[in-house]
Parts: structure tokens; sequence; C-alpha cells
């Protein structure tokens, strides 16, 4: 539990991004120059105000980026050790990393049960283990168990976020990509929603790389930080070092209003 | 009594319309391409089908070896056009389909032949009564044939892994790629069951008028169906068919003596269009969820 609590304490690297570069349609530079380390078992923080390019990273990293048009055009990522700049997404998936992108995105017309399920489809799961999986997935958000038979389409938005995060973990990942999983909720349920994720990471060792732009909410859960400005990583520290940082505080505030 | 024999013929002839609607619709739901070539794919698959039974490969096998080259020509498609234009528009994967019909109509011609071939199922293609009710027996056999399709594919749908995968990257393709459903797997699935069910189509299209190159021309007969019925509803494909074949036959019947008949070459076109001026998502289009 402690080496998880203090993930610096054994250090093992589970993803490295190296100086990367993203450019969409071969014209527009959304991100250069970024780089970062996400432990096994941390918690990272990936900080910045709108178009800064968390979410481009985010895409760069799980290989969705081509399904929008881009590429990542210099610089390297790895993860457990193993370069996948270029590896197809349900490959990265295989491997261990999940991307719950930005805006929820469920599968609408999809029960919830059918949404969930689906994200367990690519370990190619027994009948019975995939029943466990959704069992596990209950557990953690109960909400969601009453509402199995209903269309993704026809829930609330914190349980649509559920639903993602959810449908995520059925994947059984090492390594979850969380795109601003605050976006449009009343602080109750993003506080509900990153209690789950810190308990995620205690209890089952899940790492998360989470872009955020409410800073305190996603600092008070993450053990580091990386924050981003117009395609730059511009400073990083650990969640204390950056609550603290005025410098921070102030450009933040400055962009937000 | 005349009302209802020919409204029932119609409905018996529709079937077949929505099993050539069917397989457009699984192609654009999953890939949001109108697939034109769905026609030329249709005639190679009758055409290849009854050109083995003609060699005399027993019946089954015929159509054993014919879904066996329907999929690896799903799986050459995928590879060879649909994966290079990905992210492409809908207009230039449209214009890419349009060039593939013209191959794959140009190669099974150019191998099997362009006369018109017999396709004798053994079925008569006499009327037989049911209770009061004069029926044609070969479009009960054909309608029995759309309706067992129609099930399985409904079955493959709603409960199996592949189905919910399908309906996933309909409904979202990014959300899909982002839990590690592999697009170009699914995409070779659908290309491939769109054939089949050409396959069932083409061959009691071609039981019936022989298998022709003008086969390939039902691509223009869909498409009336499809837009009275919507792209993305396999419901909306089946009530289409149907409301083409009946209003089609009531019109030939009632309205085709005063203007000396010809009306089956010309009233879905005309039907589509009142449709597009009242319903122009169709009868069944899929409308998105808006949430409350
Ligand atoms: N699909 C796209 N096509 C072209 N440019 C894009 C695309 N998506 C993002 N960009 C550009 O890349 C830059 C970074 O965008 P990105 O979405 O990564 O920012 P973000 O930090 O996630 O912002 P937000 O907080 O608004 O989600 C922006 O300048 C944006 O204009
Ligand atoms: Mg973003």
């Amino acid at each position: 539990m402690s080496a998880i609590a203090n993930p610096y304490a054994e250090s093992v690297e589970l993803l490295r991004v190296d100086d990367i570069e993203v450019i969409y349609d071969s014209a527009v530079l959304a991100v250069s120059g970024v780089s970062l380390t996400v432990p096994k078992g941390a918690i990272i923080a990936l900080l910045g105000a709108n178009g800064a390019g968390k979410s481009t990273t985010l895409k760069a990293i799980s290989g969705l980026v081509r399904a929008d048009r881009a590429e990542v055009s210099s610089g390297s990522i790895h993860f457990q050790g193993q370069m996948s700049t270029h590896t197809p997404p349900h490959v990265l998936v295989q491997q261990g990393i999940v991307h719950v992108l930005e805006g929820r995105h469920v599968f609408a017309h999809l029960t919830v049960e059918e949404n969930l399920r689906s994200g367990g489809f690519v370990r190619r799961p027994s009948r019975q283990s995939l029943q466990a999986g959704l069992e596990r997935i209950y557990t953690w958000f109960p909400r969601l168990k009453e509402k199995r038979k209903v269309q993704a389409g026809y829930t609330s938005g914190g349980e649509q976020q559920m639903v993602a995060i959810g449908r995520a973990l059925m994947t059984n990942p090492s390594m979850v990509l969380l795109d601003e999983p605050s976006m449009g909720l009343a602080p109750l349920i993003v506080q509900e929603i990153f209690e789950i994720v810190s308990q995620l990471n205690e209890k089952e060792g899940v790492s998360f790389l989470l872009a955020e732009q409410n800073i305190p909410v996603a600092l008070k859960h993450a053990h580091y930080g990386y924050v981003l400005e117009t395609g730059k990583i511009v400073l990083s520290g650990t969640a204390q070092e950056l609550l603290q940082n005025t410098a921070l505080q102030d450009a933040y505030l400055g962009k937000k209003q | 009594m005349l009302f209802l024999e020919t409204l029932i013929g119609g409905l018996l002839a529709g079937t077949m319309y929505s099993l050539v609607a069917i397989g457009f619709v699984l192609i654009y739901k999953a890939s949001g391409v109108f697939n034109f070539a769905q026609g030329s794919i249709l005639l190679f698959s009758a055409l290849l089908f009854v050109t083995l039974h003609e060699a005399g490969v027993p019946f089954v096998v015929a159509i054993l070896l014919t879904i066996l080259a329907l999929v690896l020509l799903a799986i050459l498609i995928e590879k060879l056009v649909l994966r290079p234009l990905t992210n492409r528009s809908p207009m230039t994967l449209f214009m890419a389909t349009l060039g593939l019909s013209y191959a794959i109509e140009g190669i099974a011609q150019g191998v099997m032949g362009a006369t018109v071939h017999e396709l004798d199922l053994g079925i008569d293609d006499v009327p037989i009564f049911i209770g009061d009710l004069l029926v044609s027996q070969f479009d009960l056999v054909a309608a029995v044939t759309a309706v067992i399709l129609v099930t399985v594919l409904a079955l493959l749908f709603n409960q199996t892994r592949i189905g919910i995968s399908l309906r996933a990257v309909a409904d979202d393709t990014r959300a899909a790629l982002s839990i590690g459903i592999n697009l170009n797997h699914i995409w070779q699935i659908v290309w491939a069951v769109a054939g089949m069910t050409g396959l069932v189509a083409g061959i009691l299209w071609g039981a019936r008028q022989g298998v022709q190159f003008s086969l390939s021309l039902v691509v223009l007969k869909a498409l009336p169906v499809l837009i009275i019925g919507g792209f993305t509803s396999i419901g909306g494909a089946i009530a289409g068919g149907l409301i083409v074949g009946a209003s089609e036959n009531l019109a030939e019947a009632y309205i085709g003596p005063a203007i000396g008949g010809g009306i089956t070459g010309w009233f879905a076109y005309f039907l589509a269009l009142a449709f597009l001026f009242i319903r122009p998502a169709g009868l069944f289009g899929e409308r998105a969820i808006e949430r409350v």
C-alpha cells in the first residue's frame, strides 16, 4: 500500500513521453516539445487552459490522434519500456492503455450494461469473466446497476461519466487517460468521481494521467502535475509544489477569467 | 379480395427490396458510406453461385463457396480501398465505391460471362390458394427466406459481441476505438454480412428474372426504399421495402389501367419524393438522443 501511496519510492516507469510534436491535418502544430512520465501506480495531472494541448497529448498516447487526422511528427512514446508511438489504438488497449475521451462519448443507443460489456470484448473474456468484470464495475458504481437497462444516452451527465470510466475499466487497464472528467458536472458529482479515481488507484493500483482545467480538484487527488500552455510544458512539480505556486494560480486564473 | 391479393403479392415482393436495402443500411451504419457497389456485389455473388451450380456443384456447396468468396472480397475491399481512405470525406468514399462497383462488375462479367443464366430453384412460380387467397408460391418462399435472414441478423446484432461492437461503432466510432474495438475488423465483417444479404437477394431475384447484368440495377430500386425507411435503421429498410412493394403493386392494379400500365417502373421514386417532402429522415431514421 505504501509503495502505491508514494509511487516515487520505487518509481517504475509506466509511460514515458519524450519531446513529442503533434500536427493536425499536416498543417496545425498543436503540441511541441512535450515530455512527461507516469510512474507505475501514480495519478498524474495534466493541467492547462482551453486549447493548451491536453487532449492532443492524451490522444497521442492512446493512438487516437490518427482518428482526428493528426500524427506524432517527432519525438517518441514508450509504454512499459516498449516503443508505442505508432502502435494502433486497439493494440495499445490490449497492452493496458485506455483513453476516456473528453465529453464522455458513451454509446447513446446502447444500454448502460451494453456500454460496459463492450469495454470487455478486447480481452476476449469467457462469459463468466465478463460477468465478473461487470460486477466489479457495479461495486465501484452502484448507481449504474440500477440503470443498467437504460439507454446510456438517457442517463444524466454524471452517470454518463461513470459509464465512460466503467467501460474503460472493463478493458482491465494498467493506465487510464482521463480527459476532463469534471467537464459540465456539478461539484458534488465531480467530487464523487474523483474519490472513486483515488480509490481505484489505491486499491487496484491503476495509474491515471488526468487532463483537467479544474486545478484545485485535480491537484487534490494527483501526486504530481504538469502544466501545459499553448502546446508546451511550462511547469511541473508535486501536487504540493504546484498548489503553492503563485505563478500557476495567477496564470491559470488570468487565462480563465 | 382482389385488393387483399394485390396487397399481399406486393408485400411479399417487397421483402426482396428489403433484403437489398438491409445490405446498404449495414454498411452505412458501420462506416457512413453509401455503398454504390452493393448492386455489383449482389451481381457478383449471384453470378458466381449460378456458375458453380451450372458446373455441377451441389446447391449447398455452391452457396458455401460463394459465401467464402464474399468474405475474401470483403477483406480485400477493406484492405485495398477502405483502409487507405480512412477519415476521408463521405463523398470521396462514395466515389470509391462507385469505382469499385465498375471494377467488380467488369471482373465478374469478364470471368463468368455476360450471358443470361437461368436459375431454377425448383420452386414453381405458380399461385396457390391459402384459404381463399391466391398467393404466388415463389413470393411466399422468398418472403420466408427473408424473414429467416432478418431474424438471424437481429439475433446477431442484439445478442452477440460482434453485434454490440457493430452498434457501438455506429454510435460513436472514436469511443469504439478508445476501448480497443478494431475498426478494420468490424468493416470486414459488415461488408461480408452485407454481401451475404446481397447473395440471398441475388439468388431470389435471379431465379425470377435470370442472373444477368440488370441485377446490379436493383441498387437503384433500393434508393427509394432507403429514402422511405431511413438509411440508419434495419427496421426502416424492412418497412420501406414492404411499403414500396405493396404500394407499387396496388398502384399498378388500380391506377395502371387508367394510364396504360408501367407504373412499377417509377412509382417507388414518386413515393420517395413525396416522403422527402414529408419526412426527410425517413420513417425510422435514427434521431440523435438529446440528453435531458
Ligand atoms: N481536430 C482538430 N483539428 C485541428 N486542430 C485541432 C484539432 N483538435 C485540436 N486542435 C488544435 O490543437 C490545439 C490543442 O487542442 P486540445 O484539444 O489538445 O486542447 P485542450 O488542452 O484539450 O483544450 P480543452 O481544455 O478546450 O479541451 C488547439 O489549438 C486546437 O485548435
Ligand atoms: Mg481537451
